[in-house]
């Protein structure tokens, strides 16, 4: 190969320590002796939990009602469909603050559908960790959405039929043949529903609060550090970091075919 | 146990409107150009896509019938289907694709395997049992699907183009075994295809399917004999005009007469050999019955025989031995003289 563009090479490495900087100024300012004690710090601990358990829970709620929907969206044809895509496809590119303040005025305690909740089943989402769930629900569930939809559109449609021809329903089909030939990407889907979810700040402060022990999750906690202990922040950020890391790298090599 | 169908279905731009009869024990070979609707006949047939009007009766029991609002869906049909290229289940091993149908039948695990075991070994690839499919060659594939259509014990078989994955050296050997499996299935037996030569050794009876609709019906003999469309005679490599019967001539609707020895009067298909077309480099002398001159606008071996094709008064295919190409040295695009013997012609009423 000939020698590539001078010019286009010095852009290219400037594009790519705009990436490996950050991450080295992260790594080169952590308080590494006192990472473990940081770690164990009330604060971190409820954050790191209530992250893992409302990202985990979103990416599941995500894949139970995204998957029929996903499923509607590639095979039944009907009017307005584009239209359904688009509402979908909407949280992500929505500032998510703005999905908060939508969701806060839909599901909040005064809000359409919040008011019946909470007067008919007592249920209130903002200040609770259901609420933290709705929302990165809220903005993950498209990931998985998009994804299954592409692949069970680029799904042959005639191992349905012939499933069919031998004599199986179609909840059958479903369940044996579409689901399993389109397993690959409701997992790749759902890591990324995960992520997203993990990353969630906006949507999440904005709809169920910023309650340390109840609402306040990672991204959130890492946020409020920076205004007081720097540290503590720092330490969070790393966690993320490798959070990240370790499901990129899960993702390419198992959800995805190698280049 | 036969089948009796009147379709009127559309898919896409395509108008289907075609009767279909098969009797137990009989293969029906569908053929026809790409785009005819043979495909898509078996799939309303199989209840895959809907009919718009007439009626499918199996046995007597009406499969569907739109003006009765009855539809029985393809998993109520006893329909074994074999698709073109097969679509094995890709996650399923060998086994437990040929078990599918019995397991969606209700059977248990254990027998729908035990039962799917002894297909592949009637088929000869039991020792592929635990592979995934794509492990498989085409013929192994082919098989591994016929026994998956045939393990549920279907009324009717169909297969849609069963050969046409496979590459020619593996084709002669795999059809031999398919008619031999045909020959074991005592329901009916629906063969998509458009390769003559599987048309012809599988038909009991063939189907033309022209734009959507059936052009011909007859035994490959009647079909070789007498083809009624230039699709059909060109698939059984005859030369096909249409005319006017005029006692010893047929004036061709194309343009041109050609004498022949006997015509009926009035409308006339008129069919020749390819091999029963002479051609010379100047006029033949001494007979001047039928000799006409035209342009050489392609040459195609096959099997041993050059296929001399002429476009001219009257277009006309001719076949040779390369021998006699290179003798006369015909090349495209040269002009060739033509002539036929009258007796050759074979005319019938269209």
């Amino acid at each position: 190969m000939r020698r590539p563009p001078r010019a286009l090479v010095l852009l290219a490495a400037l594009a790519a320590s705009f990436f490996a900087v950050p991450l080295a100024a992260l790594a080169w300012r952590a308080p590494w002796a006192s990472l473990p004690e940081v770690l164990t710090t009330e604060v971190v601990g409820s954050a790191l939990r209530i992250s893992l358990v409302s990202s985990l829970a979103a990416s599941a709620l995500s894949a139970f009602l995204g998957l029929p929907l996903a499923w509607v969206l590639a095979r039944v044809p009907f009017p307005g469909r584009s239209v359904l895509r688009a509402l979908v496809t909407l949280p992500l590119v929505l500032p998510p603050v703005v999905g908060g303040v939508a969701l806060l005025l839909a599901l909040g305690r005064l809000g359409l559908v919040g008011r019946a909740l909470e007067s008919f089943f007592g249920v209130t989402l903002f200040g609770t960790l259901p609420g933290v769930i709705v929302a990165e629900t809220f903005v993950a569930m498209p990931f998985l959405v998009l994804t299954v939809e592409g692949a069970l559109k680029g799904l042959d449609p005639r191992y349905e039929d012939a499933a069919a021809t031998l004599g199986a329903s179609r909840g059958l089909v479903f369940w044996k043949i579409t689901l399993p030939l389109a397993a690959p990407s409701v997992a790749a889907g759902a890591v990324l529903a995960w992520a997203r979810a993990l990353g969630e700040f906006g949507a999440t402060i904005t709809f169920a609060g910023n309650l340390p022990g109840e609402t306040q999750t990672m991204p959130i906690a890492v946020y409020t550090a920076l205004l007081r202990d720097v540290d503590a922040a720092i330490v969070l950020s790393l966690v993320l970091v490798a959070v990240s890391l370790l499901v990129l790298v899960t993702l390419r090599e198992r959800w995805t075919p190698q280049a | 146990m036969s089948l009796e169908a009147r379709v009127r279905a559309r898919a896409g731009s395509l108008a289907l409107d075609a009767d279909v009869r098969a009797a137990a024990g009989e293969t029906v070979v569908l053929v026809g150009p790409n785009g005819a609707g043979k495909t898509t006949l078996l799939r309303v047939l199989a209840g895959l896509l809907p009919l718009s009007e007439g009626r499918v009766t199996l046995d007597g029991e009406v499969l569907e019938d739109p003006a009765a609002r009855r539809r029985l869906p393809p998993e109520r049909r006893s329909i074994g289907f074999v698709f073109q290229d097969y679509v094995l289940f890709p996650h399923l091993s060998v086994l437990d694709n040929v078990a599918f149908g019995l397991r969606a039948r209700g059977c248990s695990k254990d027998q729908a395997r035990a039962e799917a075991q002894e297909w592949l070994e009637r088929m000869g690839i039991a020792s592929y049992a635990s592979e995934r499919p794509r492990v498989l060659s085409g013929g192994q594939a082919q098989k591994v699907a016929l026994a998956r259509a045939l393990a549920t014990r279907p009324r009717l078989l169909f297969l849609d183009e069963p050969l046409a994955a496979l590459d020619a050296g593996a084709r002669a050997e795999v059809r031999r075994e398919l008619k031999a499996s045909l020959g074991r299935f005592d329901g009916v037996r629906l063969v998509v295809t458009h390769d003559p030569v599987e048309a012809m050794a599988l038909a009991d009876r063939v189907l033309v399917l022209e734009d959507g609709k059936v052009a011909q019906e007859g035994t490959p003999s009647e079909l070789s004999a007498h083809p009624r469309s230039s699709y059909i005679a060109e698939f059984v490599g005859l030369n096909l005009w249409r005319g006017r019967g005029l006692g010893d001539r047929v004036r061709l609707d194309s343009g041109g007469e050609m004498l022949v020895s006997h015509a009926p009067m009035g409308e006339v298909y008129a069919a020749l050999h390819p091999r029963a077309v002479s051609l010379y480099r100047r006029p033949a002398e001494g007979s001047p019955r039928n000799v006409w001159s035209g342009r050489i606008a392609g040459l195609e071996g096959e099997g041993g025989r050059v296929r001399v094709r002429v476009e001219g008064s009257i277009p006309v295919v001719a076949e040779v031995t390369p021998a006699a190409v290179a003798e006369l040295s015909l090349i495209e695009g040269e002009e060739i003289w033509v002539s036929i013997k009258a007796t050759e012609v074979s005319v019938y009423p269209a």
